[in-house]
């Protein structure tokens, strides 16, 4: 009879230092690995059918260690079962071409989502499940946690301390479940710090780490977050006003996450006019769990905001942010410090109001941006276009929106509690005159295609308070039943198919309700929306709002 | 301030010259359209992407022209460029005896409008033409550059054939654009997407640096008009010696690259090769200071 | 011959109730992607008549409503409204309508 060992995680991982001691010989001093010998440090420390956490976040990427995971030999390493937020690079996806990989588990895909449902159907990659950000960093902690993390830092001292700076983003997360369930911890840096000189900070304190190795280029980080305001539409304009005018006025929205987009840049750019002449300030917005948006730079000047938590930064912004250390998160060096775990909770529980815009919504409100052909995931949308329904703390729009949602309702449903307002901004109809408002969401087609459990919804429509398009506000609080809910939805759609098939006296009734609110019945006229209400009507204005601190990237300059 | 890329063609004849004082030939209602489009499934515009007429720019008669860029990215096409024609030919011929002190032309334009092929390539040359006519007449023909398009193609050439060109740092001056140089030499040689080094070989500070333009102002309806003004009695005649004194300075500009840049930017060699004090920082400088350093 | 790629013309024309008078032609808009331009001129009361020429074409139906939805906002006689589109969205053309409708003479504001 053999005793049961209780330490064979230690044990294993004690084992692969060693072979990485090993098969880098002198090429390993301390933790730091000569690039030169990257291939060989991860066939060691890999083994077939680990769990790889592969640092592809929403901005930046561990690109070297990305590209030498690929060009490992698949029959040492195989098998792999990668966790990872997001699929941004070619080779996140080649490693299972490659046979490296051949299972996933992630959040987000943008720029691979075509190839990504390729390689699905094509029966290369078994997808475990798509998951938000939390979701996943929460699973690390469950049932998904890494074996090994390689992941991406700005510099490393002598001992192996880590400064992750601004784009800081997933790493706590990834880092703290890999270090402490026995796994192996791997970083890319673009610096290396000498000894005796000192990091800005320390992120990743030294002994959370295994191996550190200089990249031969910085790692890559995209801006995401940058809405050029000569792309804002009258269209826009009008429909950011109707958000300051008819729900964060009305609620009283002290804290709130704007989704990425053109529509909510519009609605930061009317803030130091539009809501200023409303007499708002002080009002709304104030508190704000949102990445730094180059387009709120004119309120944040203006005095509306007091306090910005971020996921991860935006190039261009890090002077601006540097100088600004009242309003965002920033150490004693003065840098941002993001983490996008840590505001993806502050976005569902201490935020009362997320909007954000769609690709589709169906007659019960339920709002998705899945696409055929395409499998793109769900980012971090998901925590904050939801009620969160473990929350107790009040505020008056929490309770204001719960009030709303429970009057006349008995039992379980009417039992007094608050709902975060969930609002999502679309114009009825996008570009080519592709309807937002349908009968059946492609989320359900996608789903057979591609043999999923349930149709990729990003924002379920029981969790969706207000829907706002360019014909007015539908407030699905206020709904009874599933009738009134589909025609205030079909009372805001326009002139879609599904618009013009409404009940004309439901609609109307539902207006004088209240239930549905047009421009008008706000005391907004569509024609005083025009873009000379922008704060910021152009890139150089925002450059200029910031007295010359924030740097755009080059592909938004034209001067 | 009021952008003057973010203005309409309208918008920009209505701020820039005085108030109500427009009078416009072959208006929209008129229906002077193109005879070309329809058949190719675009619209036409009641006034081809152009609105011409007659104007008083503090206190002055001026003609004016100011192209939609929004309109087919304000390409030049067989009715477009006869406006443009009839208008700096009624300037030589004004039968009410109101002869102009200038034509003035708000630029903002692709170059010949493709969809209409040759008929936008001759309207184009008479374009050319009718300028230097009215310059030899003596009526100065100013252009205004300033719109998110800028001014291409053979509207660039027709520019240089004027006699004062005004550019904002926003506007653009070239031939060729940025997306048909890197289609044709490949994106190691000018990567379009680098817009930062677009402005640096086409935009209004290097133009005004390299003596492509005769004023720089800031994106700013009020600037360009006070430039306009005092532009008015900036006529350069058309002589021999004028030509072969741009061909002299021509020349000159072609040897100041060296072969190899090792690395520096194209841009900043050039300007330090004519004389241009701070060049590394003229991307960042704004108008004023960048206005101060073009050499004598 | 009906090109595939050529341009859709829609007519429409309404009885209007209040008469606009004499006013000089009104344009607003450009001729852009995604935008229109809509001319403004005096007609036969008490007719509204629209001449829709687009680049969009099958959208019939959906030009129908629009219109039908703006003549009950303004009730316009004696008008004549030309259209040049470039598939703007029902959202864009309705405020198009809207803005020209704003720079007749006040006696024809509603």
């Amino acid at each position: 009879m053999t005793a049961k060992t209780w330490n064979s995680r230690a044990d294993n991982r004690a084992a692969r230092l060693a072979r990485v001691a090993r098969a880098l010989g002198p090429q390993l001093n301390g933790k730091l690995a000569a690039p030169a010998a990257i291939t060989a440090l991860l066939e060691a420390a890999i083994e077939p059918h680990d769990r790889v956490c592969l640092e592809g976040n929403n901005q930046k990427q561990a690109d070297f260690l990305a590209q030498a995971l690929v060009q490992l030999d698949a029959t040492r390493v195989h098998g792999l079962h990668m966790v990872q937020s997001v699929l941004a690079l070619p080779e996140h996806l080649d490693l299972f071409e490659n046979g490296i990989a051949s299972k996933l588990d992630f959040s987000f895909s943008g720029p691979q989502g075509a190839r990504l449902a390729k390689l699905v159907s094509a029966g290369r990659i078994e997808i475990g499940a798509i998951h938000t950000y939390l979701e996943l960093f929460a699973r690390y902690f469950v049932d998904l946690t890494p074996n090994v993390a390689l992941i991406a830092a700005h510099a490393a001292d002598a001992q192996g301390n880590l400064y992750t700076g601004p784009n800081t983003e997933d790493t706590p997360a990834i880092v703290e479940a890999t270090a402490f369930s026995g796994g192996i911890v791997i970083v890319q840096v673009n610096e290396l710090v000498g000894e005796g000189t000192s990091l800005p900070r320390v992120d990743v304190p030294a002994g959370w780490v295994n191996f550190v190795v200089q990249a031969p280029r910085p790692n890559f980080i995209e801006p995401l977050f940058t809405r050029d305001p000569a792309q804002i539409s009258e269209i826009q304009v009008l429909m950011a006003m109707m958000a300051i005018k008819g729900i964060y006025a009305e609620y009283g929205v002290q804290r709130l996450n704007h989704g990425i987009g053109f529509d909510t840049a519009a609605i930061e750019l009317l803030l130091p006019t539009y809501a200023e002449q409303l007499g708002l300030k002080g009002k709304i917005c104030k508190h704000w769990a949102l990445n730094p948006h180059p387009a709120l730079i004119p309120a944040i000047e203006a005095g509306w905001v007091q306090s910005i938590h971020s996921f991860g930064s935006e190039l261009g912004m890090e002077d601006y942010i540097r100088a600004r250390s009242d309003v965002f998160f920033t150490g004693p060096d003065g840098s941002l410090r993001s983490n996008r775990a840590f505001c993806q909770a502050a976005g569902h529980y201490a935020c009362d109001l997320f909007i954000g815009s769609t690709l589709q919504i169906d007659l019960d409100g339920n709002s998705s941006t899945a696409t055929l052909g395409r499998i793109a995931g769900f980012g971090g949308a998901p925590n904050m276009g939801a009620d969160a329904r473990g929350r107790r703390h009040a505020s008056p729009a929490w309770l204001r929106a719960g009030r709303e949602a429970r009057a006349g309702r008995s039992g379980a449903a009417g039992t007094p509690r608050g709902q975060k307002l969930v609002v999502q901004m679309v114009e009825t109809f996008r570009e080519h005159m592709q309807p937002a408002f349908v009968e059946r969401l492609d989320a359900w087609q996608l789903a057979e295609q591609a043999g999923m459990q349930l149709p990729p919804i990003m924002i379920y429509g029981d969790d969706v308070t207000h829907i706002l398009t360019e014909e007015g506000i539908a407030n699905l609080l206020l709904c009874r039943s599933d009738e009134e809910r589909e025609q205030a939805i079909r009372g805001v759609a326009g002139y879609t198919a599904v618009g013009l098939g409404r009940d004309k006296r439901i609609v109307e009734n539902l207006r004088d309700r209240g239930v549905i609110r047009r421009a008008q019945d706000l005391g907004i006229d569509p024609r005083d929306a025009t873009r000379n209400l922008l704060a910021a009507r152009s890139m150089r204005d925002l450059v200029r709002a910031s007295g010359g601190l924030y740097q755009p990237p080059r592909r938004f300059r034209n001067w | 301030m009021i952008s003057y890329a973010e203005c309409s063609a309208r918008e920009r004849i209505a701020q820039l010259l005085d108030a109500g004082s427009f009078h416009e030939w072959l208006p929209p209602a008129e229906r002077v359209t193109s005879p070309h489009l329809a058949q190719l499934g675009v619209p036409s515009a009641f006034d081809d992407g152009v609105a011409i007429g007659r104007a008083r720019l503090d206190g002055r008669t001026v003609f004016v022209a100011a192209q939609e860029g929004a309109f087919m990215g304000g390409g030049v096409g067989e009715v477009h460029g006869a406006k443009l024609v009839g208008l700096l030919r009624r300037a030589l011929l004004d039968p009410h005896g109101e002869r102009p002190d200038a034509v003035l032309l708000l630029a903002d334009s692709g170059g010949v409008r493709l969809h209409e092929a040759n008929a936008g390539l001759i309207a184009v040359s008479e374009v050319m033409r009718a300028v230097l006519d009215a310059r030899a007449a003596g009526i100065p023909v100013l252009f205004l550059i300033g719109s998110a398009n800028g001014c291409f193609g053979g509207m660039g050439i027709v520019a240089r054939c004027a006699d004062h060109v005004v550019m904002s740092d926003v506007g653009r001056l070239a031939m060729s654009g940025p997306e048909v140089i890197e289609a044709s030499h490949g994106v190691e040689e000018f990567d379009a997407r680098d817009r930062a080094l677009v402005w640096r070989t086409t935009g209004g500070k290097h133009r005004w640096l390299s003596g492509d333009c005769d004023t720089l102002v800031e994106d700013d309806v009020q600037a360009f008009r006070d430039a306009a003004i005092a532009a008015l009695g900036d006529t350069r005649p058309v002589t021999v010696q004028a030509l072969e004194h741009e061909h002299r300075l021509l020349a000159a500009r072609l040897q100041l690259l060296p072969e190899a840049l090792d690395g520096d930017i194209e841009a900043v060699t050039l300007w330090r090769g004519l004389g241009v004090a701070d060049a590394a920082r003229v991307s960042s400088l704004d108008v004023d200071a960048v206005r101060a350093l073009r050499p004598a | 011959m009906s090109l595939p790629t050529a341009i859709e013309t829609l007519d429409f024309s309404y009885d209007g109730a209040r008469p606009a008078g004499r006013f000089a032609p009104v344009l607003v808009g450009v001729v852009g992607s995604g935008n229109l331009e809509v001319l403004l001129e005096p007609g036969e009361p008490p007719k509204c008549r629209v001449r829709v020429e687009t680049s969009a074409r099958g959208f019939g139906t959906i030009w129908q409503a629009v219109l039908d939805d703006f003549q009950a906002r303004h009730a316009l006689a004696g008008v004549s409204i030309s259209i040049n589109d470039m598939g703007a969205t029902p959202a864009v053309v309705s405020l198009r309508l809207d803005q020209a409708v704003a720079e007749l003479a006040p006696g024809a504001q509603p």
